[in-house]
């Protein structure tokens, strides 16, 4: 009763959410570390989409998933040689 | 030719069996023909939910290296003349059958019955590989909790890549009460987490303890609210399309009553 009234009055979170909240944020680590091979077909893709764009350095390109204030980002490093002069068009 | 049917949860404890019992007595009860097989060897449990436990002379491993016939190693049920039991061996471990062998039991067994329903052990190990090994498709057990929850998309993800792709849901044991109070993950929240078909909710319901003290499946039972749930599943499964039941209890007076003397 005393969380119900917490909650009525705005002070606590349904603890439902916060079990979602958890359960996503832990999930998308899993998925992640569970299947390597899903990184590398991510790697794959970048390489052809941004090659339509940009010369790199394929080697260099740097792909993995961070933790950083409590948000799971993808983050994808690519440095970029040249512009194609017709990209974009 | 029968299908396959492999009942899995990655998580223990969170209904694999009991499930397992009610899909099949339930296809067994619509004039199916049905084999339960218990893949879990060494912690065989679907011979007591099913209260078939003094009925045992045959299991799967005595099938697997061909110690009997196939026939022999299946039990007929006390319920439904075409409801068999193919029990797990309790003394060995889970090497003492192999993916090929299961493979070919579950082949064998598709040119006699409608379905197939495997009761997968818990884990991810071996276990788990010889359970899926000859299934045509898959249901995933979880309980609306983190953990539950958790194992239940390891074991998807598992799952599609031996080719299981698109497995099914059943969410067990939800309350009602704590969903509506926003301290229990609803149906739509975890579905939303899982992005997975769902075949059926089933609420927490007493009559599931009861049931399985007795060793009668409570899809039987027709007050209990459980067994109504797994009706529905069945249902489902033989291609109706079933609306999800509304699980919320209407409590009549009485009802409340009692509860407030119980003291809970």
């Amino acid at each position: 009763m005393a969380s119900f009234l917490q909650r009525l009055f705005g002070s606590e979170k349904a603890s439902k959410d916060l079990a979602k909240d958890r359960l996503k944020l832990v999930l998308i680590h899993d998925r992640a570390s569970v299947s390597p091979s899903m990184m590398e077909d991510l790697r794959r893709d970048l390489v052809q989409v941004i090659s339509k764009y940009m010369d790199f350095d394929e080697a260099a390109l740097d792909v993995q998933m961070a933790e950083q204030d409590n948000m799971t980002m993808l983050e994808v490093n690519i440095p970029v040689s040249s512009v194609k002069r017709n990209a974009g068009n | 030719m029968g299908e396959v049917i492999v009942v899995t949860s990655g998580k223990g404890g969170v209904g694999k069996t009991t499930t397992a019992a009610n899909i099949g007595t339930g296809l067994a009860a619509q004039g199916k023909k049905v084999v339960l097989m218990d893949t879990d060897i060494g912690l065989r449990n679907l011979d007591v939910v099913m209260g078939l436990e003094n009925r045992i002379v045959y299991d799967i491993v005595d099938i697997a290296q061909g110690h009997c016939k196939l026939k022999q190693g299946m039990i007929k049920d006390k319920r439904y003349p075409e409801l068999y039991l193919i029990p797990a061996a309790q003394t060995k471990d889970k090497s003492a059958v192999t993916e090929d062998q299961v493979r070919a039991i579950c082949a064998e067994l598709k040119q006699e019955v409608d379905y197939i329903i495997v009761d997968c052990p818990a884990g991810i190990e071996q276990g788990f590989k010889n359970a899926i090994a000859g299934a045509d498709k898959a249901i995933v057990v979880t309980n609306p909790e983190v953990s539950a929850v958790r194992d239940a998309d390891r074991i998807i993800g598992l799952l599609e890549a031996n080719g299981l792709g698109n497995p099914q849901l059943v969410l067990n044991r939800v309350r009602p009460n704590m969903v509506r109070q926003g301290d229990m993950m609803s149906v739509d929240d975890i579905l939303e987490i899982l992005a997975i078909k769902l075949l059926g909710v089933i609420p927490d319901d007493d009559n599931i303890v009861i049931s399985t003290n007795r060793g009668e499946p409570t899809v039987l039972d027709q007050q209990s609210r459980a067994g109504q749930a797994y009706r529905n599943i069945v249902k489902r499964i033989l291609g109706e399309d079933v609306p999800l039941m509304n699980l919320e209890v209407e409590e009549g007076f009485f009802a409340k009553l009692k509860k407030l003397f119980k003291g809970n």
